[in-house]
């Protein structure tokens, strides 16, 4: 064969691999995010559309008052995550974040295991500087609660 | 009347880059000569003016000008000499003022060294800079003036955010910015390359001496952030996939990119469509960054600004730089006539393909970061996390971990596998030994960890072996540099993977005297009490640790709470040895007298961030290397033409 075919036509091959590698790149990105994206809920959502048992999925609401109980191994606590409507049992193993307190906003990374949602994780207010993402634009009922009680 | 001065020397800045820009226009249109000699200079003077206002700004945060807005309101009297600099560029003007003088002193840098490129594309480089330059000058000037006054002026100020108070905060922004803006560089090259056509090896060279600088302290500002998150946040993981972090990793992703093919191009004439285009990426991700961190649309420590007036202000300086850059890129592509061919099994191959994994990380990445904000625009929240980035990303980053193993041995243009059989044959070896380890000795260790644990090893071998058969003494720096960078991602790796896979992991609430047991580690809670430090006050725990029974180390870690604002955090204390890190948080007094202590044994985790510096470092010779070369090249044509000189007489 001709080397300047060759060379033409391996340079071609190069492209379309490069080419099919980043399409490949961007269609498994847009399956996994629409399959594995960990998905946000209220209280009134993950009641009424309960999430996968043991998938990851993320819990924001306030911390309804007067509902933390500690267990006896002293790092274990319980208390229920409202908002307003619903309110969903937590249990969360860990160092609670400074600003966690009952009836404030609460953003958990966990997952239902039964009815109950079990944290890994807890971002809790901290002031209006950093505020989990989700939090910030819940609907403005909760918002304005949460500004209230949280100033 | 000191605010007034740094305000006039942003005005004037900004009218240097002003006339920059009309200069460095006219200049690469027509053979003006006036206006060519007006552009060097104005850069630099623009450089030394942003400068001055930033030392004005930081010259406001030492004395604590209370009568200055941005002062007041992040900053305190009682807050120690340090945190009042870094004050500075911790709050939203001052880090966009950060980035302005960055830009001007890069752009005045290249300005006045710079001196190999055809001086028609010199002048469009300057002038693609000033424009930039320009939109953020608008920005600070109209929208976020740092030298803003306020009247009357309050007595103490307000204090800046506690996490924001640590050593890390001094060096990781002003480090990461050097990186993230000085890509802005090569984004300039790569337009000025675009306007007059000049797209070879000497622009390669020239731009890669800029992206390896700014690709070296990108590096070193994502190991920073990552080590601060790690500590600061006590939640023990060094990278949560942030949007925030994600901002930073984009950028270094194309950058990576760009610095490969820059030297494809430099070494060979080719890929050079692509380097052009990377060029363009890569500062147009540390823009999207800044839009992303600065303009409130995300919320985290990062984030300052709440105006959405300003979010709307970057996100049009983004939609005009970008969308321009991608327009002239579309109009000219066509005409950068295509470079010198090579075969498949050749190192330009090898680096195509890392360019090619690189790149569809980072649009992994990409859509990851921004797929929440588009849901979110629908009605739809949703939190994109670890169990996306991870596995998606691990799916490009193996193979590219391979191709690694083999590419530095290859050979540019054309060469054949059977040569490399060794380069190929001795990383599998270490695999399967790896393997055949780790089944022996450890168990339940989760696929990706497990790959990462397979392949470092391998990849550090792999990785020494391009010094094979070369005397030490003359390889070039630049050998050295890239063999150092790899092995560091090979020392990163095994620390990523080794964290995943061995940590151990201890919370308990235990009585003062409580003795409790995590990995090789023997901890005993020996007391708990208050201290107090400037401007807070803390419960200090007093731990007495022991690695495998030896001697007995102390840890203090602290519950601190700031008075202002009033904020508390944990702060933990940490142990290194050579094989891992042991980490303390204090937690809560829980009833019965107790305390919340939570305790992780982190194996080799501390080489995560050794990697990350190693990288760094690699970057460093390489670039120590290639300036030597250019001097030495410079040297020897001064000589050539002295001697004409002398001859011609």
């Amino acid at each position: 064969m001709n080397i300047a075919v060759k060379a033409k036509h391996q340079r071609l091959v190069l492209v379309v691999i490069a080419l099919s590698a980043l399409i490949a790149a961007g269609l498994l990105a847009a399956w996994a995010l629409r399959n594995q994206a960990s998905y946000f809920y209220v209280p009134s959502d993950l009641v009424a559309h309960p999430p996968v048992q043991g998938r990851s999925v993320r819990l924001g609401g306030m911390v309804e008052r007067g509902s933390i109980k500690s267990e006896a191994n002293g790092v274990t606590i319980h208390f229920s995550v409202g908002d307003g409507k619903v309110r969903v049992p937590v249990r969360f193993s860990g160092i609670r974040p400074a600003l966690f307190v009952e009836g404030s906003g609460v953003v958990a990374d966990g997952r239902m295991v039964g009815g109950v949602f079990q944290a890994d994780n807890l971002l809790a207010k901290h002031d209006e500087k950093y505020v989990p993402r989700e939090m910030k634009d819940m609907t403005a009922s909760e918002a304005r609660r949460m500004v209230a009680e949280t100033k | 009347m000191i605010a007034e001065w740094g305000l006039a020397a942003l005005w004037l800045a900004a009218a240097c880059a002003a006339l920059q820009l009309w200069a460095g226009g006219a200049a690469v249109s027509g053979r003006n000569a006036l206006m060519s000699a007006l552009v060097r200079p104005m850069a630099v003077v623009q450089g030394v003016l942003a400068l001055v206002a930033f030392a004005v700004l930081i010259w406001l945060f030492v004395q604590t000008d209370l009568s200055v807005k941005l002062v007041a309101e992040n900053s305190h009297v009682a807050k120690p000499l340090i945190y009042k600099i870094a004050g500075t560029w911790g709050n939203h003007e001052g880090s966009m003022l950060l980035w302005v003088t960055v830009m001007g002193l890069a752009g005045g840098f290249v300005a006045l060294v710079e001196r190999r490129l055809p001086e028609p594309t010199m002048m469009a480089t300057l002038a693609g800079q000033a424009f930039v330059s320009l939109g953020f000058y608008a920005f600070l000037l109209l929208a976020s003036n740092p030298f803003a006054r306020l009247n009357p002026a309050p007595l103490v100020g307000q204090g800046l955010n506690p996490l924001l108070q640590d050593p890390g905060l001094a060096f990781h922004p002003p480090t990461l910015y050097l990186g993230y803006v000085g890509l802005s560089v090569a984004f300039s090259f790569a337009i000025g390359a675009l306007i007059t056509r000049e797209v070879g090896p000497v622009f390669a060279r020239a731009m890669r001496i800029w992206v390896l600088g700014a690709w070296i302290f990108l590096t070193l500002g994502i190991t920073a952030g990552s080590y601060w998150a790690y500590y600061v946040l006590g939640w023990g993981g060094w990278w949560f996939w942030d949007p925030v972090e994600n901002a930073s990793l984009m950028p270094w992703l194309a950058a990576t990119a760009l610095l490969h093919s820059c030297g494809v191009l430099a070494a060979r004439n080719a890929l050079r469509v692509w380097t052009v285009m990377l060029g363009v990426v890569g500062f147009s991700m540390s823009m999207l960054g800044t839009f992303l961190v600065r303009s409130g649309i995300l919320t985290s420590v990062h984030a300052f600004a709440v105006d959405p007036k300003r979010g709307t202000f970057i996100l049009v300086l983004l939609g005009i730089y970008i969308g321009g850059a991608l327009l002239l890129f579309a109009m000219r592509a066509s005409s950068i006539s295509e470079g010198e061919r090579f075969s498949l099994t050749s190192r330009e191959t090898a680096l195509v393909i890392n360019n090619v994994l690189l790149t569809s990380i980072l649009g992994i990445v990409l859509m990851g970061t921004l797929y929440p904000l588009v849901t979110e625009a629908f009605g739809e929240r949703v939190s994109v996390g670890p169990p996306y980035f991870n596995p998606i990303s691990a799916l490009f980053a193996v193979p590219m971990v391979l191709v690694l193993m083999v590419g530095p041995g290859l050979r540019w243009r054309q060469d054949n596998l059977a040569r490399l059989r060794m380069q190929m044959v001795i990383p599998l070896v270490v695999i399967v030994g790896a393997v055949v380890i780790l089944a022996i000795m450890t168990s339940g260790i989760a696929p990706l960890p497990m790959i990462g644990l397979v392949l470092a090893p391998a990849l550090a071998v792999a990785s020494i072996m391009p010094l094979r058969g070369r005397n030490l003494r003359r390889t070039p720096l630049a050998v050295w540099g890239m063999v150092t960078a790899h092995l560091g991602i090979a020392v990163a790796l095994f620390g990523m993977a080794s964290d995943s896979a061995f940590t151990r992991e201890r919370l308990i609430a235990a009585r003062i005297g409580e003795v409790t047991e995590v990995g090789p580690w023997r901890v005993k809670l020996a007391g708990v009490m208050p201290v107090a430090g400037p401007n807070w006050t803390a419960l200090q725990a007093k731990l007495l640790v022991s690695y495998r029974d030896g001697a007995e180390i102390t840890l203090h870690p602290q519950s601190r709470t700031f008075w202002t604002p009033v904020q508390t955090t944990a702060v933990s204390a940490l142990k290194t040895r050579w094989n891992g890190q042991l980490y303390t948080v204090l937690g809560e007094e829980a009833e019965g007298g107790r305390w919340q202590l939570r305790l992780w044994w982190k194996p080799f985790v501390p080489l995560i961030w050794l990697g990350g510096i190693m990288v760094a470092f690699g970057g460093f010779l390489a670039l120590l290397g290639r300036i030597a070369a250019d001097l030495r090249r410079i040297i020897a044509k001064q000589k050539i033409a002295y001697r004409r000189m002398r001859q011609g007489r």
